[in-house]
C-alpha cells in the first residue's frame, strides 16, 4: 500500500451537549475514493470541517504527507491542496461563475486569464460552463460544477465532496462519476460523503462508517452488502415500510395546466403542470432541487394564489382560496424547510399547532385562542408520532431536525386530511425517524387519504409511492405507474424527456 | 413672481455644493449594504460628525482638522453599532434607531454652547485658468476640496467594487454570508471595516453641512439628510454611479426650492420645504419595484455556529 | 476566549431582567457623563429619579407622571405591535402631529358651537388622522413594495411642515394679533381635553393609554390576530403558510399605530399642550421608539418603561431648573438606555461562556 495521503489519528471535538465525533481515526490515500459514510448527525460535516480548517478539534492529530497538518482556516487547508466542494451553502447567486471561482482561490488571476482557464478545465473533465453567467441563473447540476472547478483549479491533492449527488439526476451522476474516476487516475485523493450506499459501492474503494461521532469500521464497499452496512451505519436492522396493494379511489385533487410565476428572482416558474391524485394513493412527484418543488407546494398550500380553476378539490375550484380557507376543505401540506416554514422556531409546540389547526381543531373562537385546548391537540401530536421533547411548551428550534419533523408531519397528519401535501417529508432526517414518517404516510393512504409526496430521494418514492412524475425545470413529465419504472427511465423523466418512447430509441 | 432672480450658473455651482452631505452620507451607506448590514443610524452619525467637526474646526481654527474629526467621531459612533449588530447579535434596525437617536442626544449635548458662531471658511480652490472659465469653471472648478473628495470617493467606491478582491470579498460577504464564511473570509471584520467606513463618510458629510454648507450649528440641522441618504442607497440600486445621480437629483431640488422661496411664487415656503421628502417618497415608490439588486443578506443577522 | 453560544430557547429570566439591568447602568454610565458635565453625578441621579417620585413635590409630580407617560404609552404600544411583525413605522411624530392637526381642526371648525358630542369628534377625527397618515407608508408598501421606515420617516418631515403651515395659516386664531398658534382650546368648552381630577391634571388620555394596554394585552396573548402578529414577525414564511396575509397584517399593524400616535396628539394638543403651534410636539414619538423596546414590545413593559420614561423628561426637567443640567443631557441619557438595553439584550438569546485556549 502507499503512504497515506492524509492520516487522521484520535480526531475529538465536542460541543457543549453533545459529542460531535470522539476518537476518530483513519488513513486517506493518494488516488483512491474513500467514503466517509453515516446518518445525519453522525458527525461527518464536522469532521470534514476539521479537515478543511472550519473547525478546530478539541484533541488528536492530522498528518499530510506524512508532515503534522493542523489548518487555522479554510484558507490555509487549500495551501495544503485540500479543497472541498459543498453541498449548499457554498455559492454566491448574484455574482458571475468567475466571481465564484475566484472567491474560493487564494491568488486569482486576472478576470480574464481565469475565465480562459475555467473554460479550460471545464473541457478537460467534461464539464461544460460558462465563466460569464449569472450563478444564480444556474441549475442545481452546473452549480455543483462551479464548485468543482473552483477546487479543481487549485490543483488539490485532497478533494472533499459534501453529498455531491444528492442535487444531481442519475445521468449527471455518471457524468460526476467519471470526472471523479478522471481525477484519482491522476493521483488525486478523494473524500466522499453520502449516505447513499449504491453508489458508494459504485464508486468507492474504501468506507469509514461513522455512528455516533465515533468510527465504527472500515470496510471495503465493494464487498459488503448494502444492508450490512446500513447496520453498521444504523447500528440495527430496521422494517422498511411494508408495501401494500391499492386500489385508487375516486379523483380529489386536480391541477389542470397549472402555472406559477416564480415570486423569486432565482425560482422556477411552473408551466403546464397537469395531473390527478387519486383517494388512496401517494403520487410521488421526483426531481432535481430547484426545479419548481417549492413553487408547487406553494401553490398547492396557498400561500401562492392561482388561477381558481387550475386546481380543484371535488371538482370545485380552489386555485383563489387562501391556506386557512383550503385547510377547512381537508387540504393540509408541509413544507420542506421546518425551522420558519412549516414551523416558528422561537416558538413553542402549543403555538405551533395554531399554524394550521385553529378551524379543524377548534382551537380558536370567535377569534380567541383556546390555549389548553392547543396544548392538548400539541400533546397528542406527540404522543401519537413518538415526538421526543421535555413537553409541548419546548421551542420548536430545540428539537432535533427528525423530531421536530415528526412533530410537523405529525401535526398534519393529525387533522386526518382528505389531501396531505408533502415536500420532503424525511429530509435530514435519521433513520428510525424517516422510516416512521414512512410507515404514517402509507398508512394515511390507506385509510383513503390522497397524498402528494415531493421528494429528491428517489428510493424514497420508489419504495411508497403508487405512481411517479417528475419535475424538471417547472414542467411535469408524465405520470407512470413506480412498479414498472427503471432506474434509466426514471433519470429520463428528472432529465426533462417528457417521451419516453423516443428517447427508448 | 421673479425668476429672474434665479442664476442658473450659481444653482447649478449652489447643486454640487447642496449634493455633498448626501453624497459622502450616501456612498458610505452603500459600502456598509453591499457588505450586508443596515445601518439606519446615518441621521446620528451624520449629525454627530457636523458637532464634532463643527467644534474641533471651531477650537483649533482649522477645518481640516474639523473634517478629520467629523470622519472620527462617525466612525466612532458606528462601531457602537457594529459592536451591537456584529457582536452583541442586536437586530439591525433597533440598532440603527437606536443610533440615531443617540446621536442626535449626544451631538445636541455637545453643541452647547456652539450655537450661533461662525465657524473658520473652508476655502474654495482656485485652480488656474480652469477656474476662470466662464459658467463651467463656477460650476465645476470653484469648489473647496471635500467636494472633489466626495466625487474621488464615489469613483472609488465604484472601481473598488466592480475591480478589485476586497470589492468582490465585500460583496461576497453581503450577498452570502454563510457562503463567505465557509470559503474562510472574516464576515464579522469585513463587516466591520465597512461598518467604519460607513460611519466616517457620514461624519464627514454631517461636517460638510455644519462647515460649509450652512455653515454655522444649530440643533438637528440634519433635518432628515441622513435618512434621504438612506433612500438614495436604494434609489441607486446600490450601485455607486447612481448614487451620484441621486445626490444630483436631491441637491437639485433642495437648492431649486430654496431659491423659489423668495421669487414670491406662488406656493407657500412650507411646501417647497416638503418637496425633498415628498420628491424622496416618490423615488422609493418608483424604485422600489426592482428589489432583485439588494444585496442578499443584507440585515440579516449572522452568526458563526460552526 | 469569550464566545457566545445560542441558547435552544430565550431566557425568560433574561428578558425580564435585561431592562432592568439595562436602566441601571444608563445611570452609572448617566452619572459618569454628568460627572464630566461638571454635576454631581449622585445629586443629579437623585434629582432625575428620587425626587418626583419621593420628594417634596411629590404629590404634585407624581399625577404628572401619568399625564407625561400617557401619550408615549399610546404610541409605543401601537409601535410594539408592529415592531413585533417586523413592520417598522417609525413615523409616529408625524401621525401624533397630523392627528392634532385634525382633532384640533375639527374642534375648531365648530367653534364657538358648545355641544357634548364636539369632543368625542374630535378624538375621532385625531384617531382617523394618524390611521390616514400611517396608511400613506402601508398603501404603498403593500401596492409597490417601498419601505416602510423610510416613507414613514419622510413624513414626519413633512407633517411638520404642514404643522408650521396650519399654525400660521388656516388653523391660526383671528383674534390672536397675528401671532403664530390656534386659539386656545382650553378657552373653548365643548373642545378641551379637561382635567378628569381636580388638580391631577390627569385627563382622557391617560385613561385611553390604560385601555390600549389592556386591549393590546389581550389582542396579544388570546386573540389570533395578536398569535398572527407576533407569528409574521418571527417566522414571515411560516405565517405565510399559516394564511397570514402579509398585507393585510401590514396594514392593520400600520393602521393601528397611526389611529393610537394620532389619539395622541389630540389628547395632548387639546389638553396639556391647549393649541397648535409650531413646536407644540416635543418628540413624544420618537421616544415612544425606545419605550417600545424598553417594554419589550409587552403591553405591561410598556406601561412600565413609560412611566420611567416619563420620570426621566420630570426629573430631567427639574435637574434643568435646580442644577442647570442641560436638557440635551436628558435626551442623551434616553438615548443611551436603549443602546445598553440592546446590548444586554444578547443574553435573552444567548449564553456567554469563557472558552480555553482551543488546541489547534
Amino acid at each position: 500500500m502507499t503512504k497515506p495521503l492524509l492520516s487522521i489519528e484520535g480526531l475529538t471535538k465536542a460541543y457543549p451537549g453533545v459529542v460531535a465525533n470522539e476518537d476518530v481515526s483513519f488513513d486517506i490515500h493518494p488516488g483512491e475514493v474513500h467514503a466517509l459514510l453515516g446518518e445525519n448527525g453522525a458527525g461527518k460535516s464536522t469532521l470534514v470541517k476539521m479537515i478543511y480548517g472550519l473547525v478546530k478539534p478539541d484533541s488528536g492529530t492530522m498528518h499530510l504527507h506524512g508532515k503534522p497538518y493542523s489548518p487555522t482556516e479554510p484558507s490555509d487547508a487549500r495551501r495544503h491542496g485540500v479543497a472541498m466542494v459543498f453541498q449548499h451553502f457554498s455559492l454566491f447567486d448574484a455574482l458571475t461563475v468567475a466571481e465564484n471561482v475566484a472567491l474560493g482561490m487564494e491568488t486569482p488571476p486576472t478576470m480574464r486569464t481565469l475565465a480562459a482557464r475555467i473554460r479550460d478545465v471545464s473541457e478537460t473533465y467534461g464539464l461544460p460552463l460558462d465563466p460569464g453567467r449569472t450563478v444564480g441563473d444556474l441549475s442545481a447540476g452546473e452549480r455543483q460544477r462551479v464548485e468543482i472547478i473552483r477546487c479543481l483549479l487549485q490543483d488539490p491533492r485532497l478533494l472533499i465532496m459534501d453529498e455531491p449527488t444528492s442535487v444531481l439526476t442519475p445521468q449527471e451522476v455518471a457524468i460526476l462519476f467519471e470526472t471523479l474516476r478522471k481525477l484519482t487516475s491522476e493521483g488525486v485523493a478523494i473524500l466522499y460523503i453520502s449516505h447513499k450506499l449504491e453508489e458508494i459501492r459504485t464508486l468507492c474503494d474504501r468506507a469509514t462508517v461513522l455512528r455516533r461521532g465515533r468510527n465504527v469500521g472500515t470496510c471495503d464497499p465493494a464487498q459488503t452488502t448494502a444492508q450490512a452496512m446500513a447496520e453498521m451505519m444504523v447500528g440495527s436492522a430496521f422494517a422498511s415500510p411494508a408495501k401494500r396493494d391499492t386500489a385508487p379511489g375516486r379523483p380529489r385533487l386536480t391541477l389542470d395546466a397549472l402555472g406559477v410565476r416564480a415570486p423569486s428572482a432565482f425560482g422556477t416558474s411552473l408551466k403546464d403542470v397537469s395531473l390527478t391524485l387519486h383517494a388512496g394513493e401517494i403520487l410521488g412527484i421526483g426531481g432535481v432541487a430547484g426545479n419548481g418543488q417549492d413553487e408547487l407546494l406553494a401553490a398547492l398550500s396557498g400561500e401562492l394564489l392561482v388561477p381558481a380553476d387550475a386546481l380543484r378539490l371535488d371538482d370545485s375550484p380552489i386555485g383563489r382560496l387562501p391556506p386557512q380557507a383550503r385547510r377547512d376543505l381537508g387540504l393540509f401540506s408541509a413544507p420542506e424547510e421546518r425551522l420558519g416554514h412549516a414551523a416558528a422556531p422561537d416558538m413553542s409546540l402549543t403555538e405551533n399547532t395554531l399554524l394550521t389547526g385553529t378551524a379543524r381543531q377548534d382551537l380558536s373562537q370567535r377569534g380567541f385562542l383556546d390555549w389548553p385546548r392547543a396544548r392538548g391537540f400539541a400533546e397528542k401530536v406527540i404522543g401519537a408520532f413518538d415526538v421526543r421533547t421535555p413537553g409541548p411548551e419546548t421551542a420548536a428550534r430545540a428539537l432535533s431536525g427528525g423530531n421536530l419533523q415528526k412533530f410537523v408531519i405529525g401535526r398534519e397528519m393529525a387533522h386526518d386530511p382528505e389531501v396531505l401535501v408533502v415536500n420532503q417529508p424525511t429530509w435530514g432526517v435519521d433513520a428510525a425517524a424517516a422510516a416512521f414518517i414512512r410507515q404514517a404516510l402509507m398508512d394515511l393512504a390507506a385509510r383513503g387519504a390522497a397524498i402528494l409526496v415531493i421528494s429528491q430521494d428517489l428510493d424514497e418514492l420508489m419504495q411508497i409511492s403508487d405512481r411517479f412524475a417528475a419535475l424538471n425545470a417547472g414542467r411535469l413529465s408524465d405520470i407512470h405507474p413506480t412498479a414498472d419504472l427503471s432506474t434509466e427511465q426514471v433519470g429520463l423523466m428528472m432529465g426533462g424527456a417528457h417521451d419516453m418512447e423516443v428517447a427508448h430509441v | 413672481m421673479d425668476l429672474s432672480a434665479i442664476n442658473p450658473t450659481l444653482l447649478l455651482a449652489s447643486l454640487i455644493v447642496a449634493s455633498t452631505p448626501i453624497l459622502l452620507a450616501a456612498i458610505g451607506e452603500l459600502v456598509v449594504e453591499r457588505a450586508g448590514v443596515l445601518n439606519l443610524g446615518v441621521e446620528g452619525m451624520m449629525i454627530t460628525g457636523a458637532i464634532c467637526g463643527f467644534a474641533i474646526a471651531v477650537n483649533t481654527g482649522s477645518p481640516f482638522v474639523g473634517f478629520v474629526a467629523a470622519a472620527l467621531g462617525g466612525a466612532v459612533l458606528a462601531l457602537l453599532f457594529g459592536f451591537l449588530t456584529q457582536f452583541a447579535l442586536a437586530n439591525q434596525v433597533a440598532s440603527g434607531l437606536a443610533l440615531t437617536l443617540f446621536g442626535l442626544g449626544l451631538s445636541a449635548l455637545l453643541g452647547q454652547g456652539y450655537q450661533g458662531i461662525k465657524p473658520p471658511p473652508t476655502r474654495a480652490l482656485d485652480i488656474p485658468v480652469l477656474s476662470d472659465l466662464p459658467i463651467v469653471g463656477p460650476i465645476l472648478f470653484s469648489h473647496d476640496l471635500m467636494v472633489y473628495l466626495a466625487l474621488a470617493l464615489v469613483a472609488a467606491v465604484w472601481a473598488m467594487l466592480k475591480y478589485t478582491r476586497l470589492g468582490l470579498i465585500l460583496r461576497a460577504v453581503g450577498e452570502n454570508h454563510d457562503a463567505a464564511h465557509a470559503l474562510g473570509y472574516k464576515v464579522v471584520r469585513v463587516r466591520l471595516l465597512a461598518i467604519l467606513f460607513g460611519g466616517a463618510c457620514a461624519g464627514l458629510g454631517g461636517a460638510y453641512l455644519s462647515l460649509v454648507r450652512v455653515p454655522q450649528w444649530t440643533e438637528g440641522m440634519t433635518a432628515g439628510y441622513g435618512w434621504i441618504a438612506l433612500a438614495l442607497v436604494v434609489f441607486a440600486s446600490w450601485k455607486a454611479g447612481r448614487v451620484l445621480l441621486g445626490a444630483w437629483l436631491f441637491g437639485g431640488i433642495s437648492v431649486l426650492q430654496l431659491n423659489l422661496q423668495p421669487t414670491g411664487i406662488p406656493i407657500p415656503a412650507e411646501y417647497l420645504s416638503m418637496s425633498p421628502y415628498l420628491i424622496t417618497i416618490l423615488v422609493l415608490v418608483i424604485m422600489s419595484g426592482d428589489k432583485s439588486r439588494a444585496p442578499g443578506s443584507l440585515g440579516r443577522m449572522f452568526h458563526a455556529s460552526e | 476566549m469569550l464566545t457566545l453560544e445560542r441558547r435552544p430557547q430565550p431566557s425568560r429570566t433574561w428578558s425580564a431582567v435585561a431592562p432592568v439591568l439595562a436602566v441601571v447602568i444608563t445611570m452609572i454610565a448617566g452619572g459618569a457623563m454628568f460627572a464630566a458635565l461638571g454635576q454631581d453625578p449622585v445629586e443629579a441621579i437623585r434629582t432625575i429619579f428620587w425626587e418626583p417620585l419621593f420628594g417634596e413635590f411629590a404629590s404634585y409630580y407624581r399625577p404628572q407622571l401619568l399625564v407625561k407617560a400617557a401619550p408615549l404609552i399610546l404610541i409605543a404600544i401601537g409601535l410594539a405591535l408592529g415592531f413585533r411583525a417586523n413592520i417598522w413605522n417609525i413615523g409616529a411624530e408625524g401621525q401624533y402631529i397630523i392627528g392634532a392637526l385634525t382633532g384640533a381642526g375639527v374642534g375648531l371648525a365648530f367653534y364657538p358651537a358648545e355641544s357634548m358630542l364636539i369632543f368625542p369628534l374630535m378624538v375621532l377625527a385625531g384617531a382617523l388622522g394618524g390611521w390616514a397618515w400611517a396608511m400613506i407608508p402601508g398603501l404603498l408598501k403593500v401596492r409597490f413594495g417601498t419601505n416602510e421606515i423610510l416613507v414613514s420617516l419622510m413624513l414626519v418631515y413633512v407633517a411638520e411642515q404642514l404643522l408650521a403651515k396650519m399654525a400660521l395659516g388656516l388653523l391660526r386664531n383671528p383674534e390672536g394679533r397675528g401671532f403664530p398658534g390656534s386659539r386656545n382650546l382650553r378657552d373653548y368648552p365643548s373642545a378641551h381635553n379637561a382635567e378628569l381630577f381636580a388638580n391631577t391634571g390627569i385627563h382622557w388620555g391617560v385613561v385611553a393609554a390604560l385601555i390600549a394596554v389592556i386591549f393590546a394585552y389581550i389582542l396579544l396573548t388570546r386573540h389570533v390576530l395578536g398569535f398572527h402578529i407576533r407569528l409574521a414577525g418571527q417566522a414571515p414564511r411560516a405565517a405565510r403558510f399559516a394564511g397570514v396575509a402579509p398585507a393585510r397584517l401590514t396594514l392593520i399593524c400600520l393602521g393601528l399605530s397611526g389611529a393610537l400616535a394620532g389619539l395622541a396628539g389630540l389628547f395632548e394638543v387639546a389638553g396639556p399642550a391647549g393649541q397648535v403651534s409650531i413646536d407644540f410636539n416635543v418628540g413624544y414619538g420618537f421616544t415612544a421608539i425606545i419605550v417600545a423596546f424598553l417594554g419589550r414590545l409587552h403591553p405591561v413593559g410598556i406601561l412600565l418603561a413609560g412611566l420611567l420614561m416619563a420620570l426621566t423628561y420630570i426629573g430631567g426637567e427639574t435637574a434643568e431648573s435646580n442644577l442647570g443640567l442641560p436638557a440635551a443631557a436628558i435626551q442623551m441619557f434616553q438615548g443611551m438606555l436603549l443602546f445598553f438595553l440592546l446590548a444586554v439584550d444578547m443574553l435573552t438569546h444567548f449564553r456567554l461562556r469563557w472558552k480555553t485556549a482551543e488546541v489547534a
